[in-house]
């Protein structure tokens, strides 16, 4: 694999992993705009806990380490945030990241302004098999009956909580393991470029992650995974066309067009590309025609 | 000896300075059919409310099967065994006919084990065999899969009573069950209903139509402006001057002829 492709392909996966954590909240209609402040907290605690300045453990250690301390926080703040709806739990957790990216910038531990060096390297051949675990424990989690009572929540929480979901319960729990998979995602990162800085983890990576999100849609596990591979994907791809290509107007331009196209579809897909409609037409196109097929066998033999 | 699955008493709630329940006692009979009825704003959608914890009771008890349910938060209440359906269809709409019945289910599965435990992923599990298997005998076994928002309406009222039912209720409290139905559709509703009452399920429905009520229920409270202003058979409720004045008014003239 050519270093280009192999560096969009890193690209993507943490897009992916970032996303999902921002999802499993989402599914049960929490917009969470603190993406950065949990991956900022994922990658500096994983950088401590294996740094020769810090606790010196295993790389593998730090970042299940860093996943743990991310998750207890998460799960602390979560109480107070959780009491807030709608917009203004967008302000909460927008709030929290910057009071996180305001505390390291100044730690002198953490090398405040300037960022830290990260000491162990982990490449392609980790990321790659974590963000595909990472799918198919969001997958899981949405298809039990936890994940069940999460989609009630997102359509009906009065209701939800009479037929004795424990409403409280569902969305810590989603928060919680949220942030730990975004916390996993920060520590791939920080191990995969070996250096951090605050600043790279700003509110415009929130923004983003949550517009994967809600573009790809937070009614199936399949959403996500879109929007990340067409928000990384999509804006590169038009860029080599472009260029191969010679129009020097379409690679100048295409964050203008990406722009529009981005405004289109909430106009035509205000709930996100794969509902859970679509998910059923396709499933279930696939199914009837096998029945079909099955059915003009059995009338043939 | 009669068993009574419900018992209220001395059922007090205002909203800010209005009285909207005042002091209504009344039991309900284990395996009766009783109705609920009364003029708009009589308070009987909010005797709902305060059975299942939307709302907290200002005074009074509430009891279900012997045990005080007064201060069970709302997401325990069921796990007593009560359940209920809504007045305006209360399904949700993302998911599907099997899913939104298997939401039913989550009173009977709250343990950590059935929390995690995969109901998507396979096909052929006893949680979603038992919740295809409750909409077969509701008789509209044929669109299990399909997105609840784009079922008739009719069909979508016998959905909400099949999730009541699988959490495996002692009492079943329908709110205006029949509102909107067609008589076809209402037909189906009571077959539904009497079914449900035969497997020993007590049913307490609030309803507006009449003709539905004598044919189903066997036991009659009725409400105005809050108090319970009658309760006895469906034979007696028609005689009740009480009652009758709270849904066709008095008559001045008459009351002054009397009166002289």
């Amino acid at each position: 694999m050519s270093g280009y492709l192999e560096s969009q392909l890193i690209i993507l996966c943490l897009a992916t992993i970032y996303a999902y954590g921002i999802f499993l909240p989402a599914a049960s209609g929490q917009l969470n705009l603190g993406a950065a402040g949990f991956i900022t907290l994922g990658a500096y605690a994983s950088a401590w806990f294996n740094a020769s300045t810090g606790a010196e453990l295993p790389v593998w250690l730090s970042v299940i380490l860093a996943m743990m301390f991310t998750g207890t926080i998460a799960f602390v703040i979560s109480f107070p945030i959780l009491r807030t709806r709608g917009v203004y739990m967008v302000l909460a957790t927008f709030a929290f990241a910057e009071v996180v990216a305001g505390i390291v910038i100044n730690v002198e531990e953490l090398g405040a302004a300037a960022g830290m060096p990260v000491d162990a390297h982990l490449d392609v051949t980790v990321i790659v098999p974590m963000t595909i675990l990472v799918i198919l424990f969001s997958f899981y989690f949405m298809s039990t009956r936890l994940g069940l009572a999460l989609r009630s929540i997102h359509d009906d929480e009065n209701v939800a909580t009479l037929f004795g979901v424990n409403v409280r319960t569902a969305k810590v729990v989603a928060f919680t393991v949220g942030a730990m998979l975004m916390s996993l995602g920060g520590s791939l990162y920080g191990h995969h470029y070996n250096y951090i800085e605050a600043q790279t983890f700003n509110v415009l990576l929130s923004i983003y992650i949550l517009l994967y999100v809600l573009m790809g849609g937070t009614q199936t596990a399949w959403g996500p995974l879109i929007g990340a591979a067409f928000f990384t994907i999509v804006p590169e791809a038009l860029r080599e066309i472009a260029e191969s290509a010679g129009l020097t107007w379409l690679a100048e331009g295409r964050f203008m067009m990406f722009g529009a196209f981005i405004v289109l579809l909430m106009v035509f897909r205000p709930e996100g590309v794969m509902t859970r409609t679509l998910q059923d037409r396709l499933g279930g196109g696939l199914f009837r025609r096998k029945k079909q097929v099955l059915d003009e066998t059995a009338a043939n033999s | 000896m009669t068993v009574n699955v419900l018992e209220i008493a001395g059922m007090h709630k205002s909203f800010g300075g209005l009285k909207v329940i005042d002091d209504v006692s009344f039991d309900v009979r284990k395996g009766s059919r009783t109705a609920l009825i009364g003029p708009n704003g009589a308070g009987k959608t909010t005797v709902f409310n305060l059975l299942t914890g939307v709302y907290d009771i200002d005074a009074g008890s509430i009891t279900v099967e012997g045990e005080n349910i007064t201060n069970v938060p709302a997401q325990d209440r069921v796990t007593v065994g009560m359940s209920r359906s809504f007045q305006n269809i209360r399904l949700m709409p993302h998911l599907s006919t099997v899913e939104n019945v298997m939401l039913g289910q989550h009173a009977r599965a709250r343990k950590l084990g059935s929390l995690l435990y995969p109901l998507g992923m396979l096909p052929r599990n006893n949680w979603r065999i038992a919740a295809e298997e409750a909409l077969e005998n509701a008789g509209i076994g044929t669109y299990p899969g399909e997105v609840v928002a784009n079922l008739p309406y009719g069909v979508q009222k016998r959905i909400e009573v099949v999730r009541a039912m699988v959490s495996d209720p002692k009492l079943l409290l329908l709110d205006e069950p029949a509102a909107g139905l067609n008589q076809v559709e209402t037909g189906q509703l009571q077959e539904l209903l009497e079914r449900v009452s035969d497997q020993g399920v007590t049913i307490l429905v609030v309803e507006h139509d009449m003709q539905f009520v004598r044919d189903l229920c066997d036991y009659i409270v009725v409400l105005n402006f809050g108090r319970k202003i009658f309760e006895g058979t469906p034979e007696e409720v028609h005689r009740d001057p009480a009652v009758l004045e709270a849904y066709l008014g008095t008559d001045d003239d008459t009351e002054a002829a009397n009166a002289s």
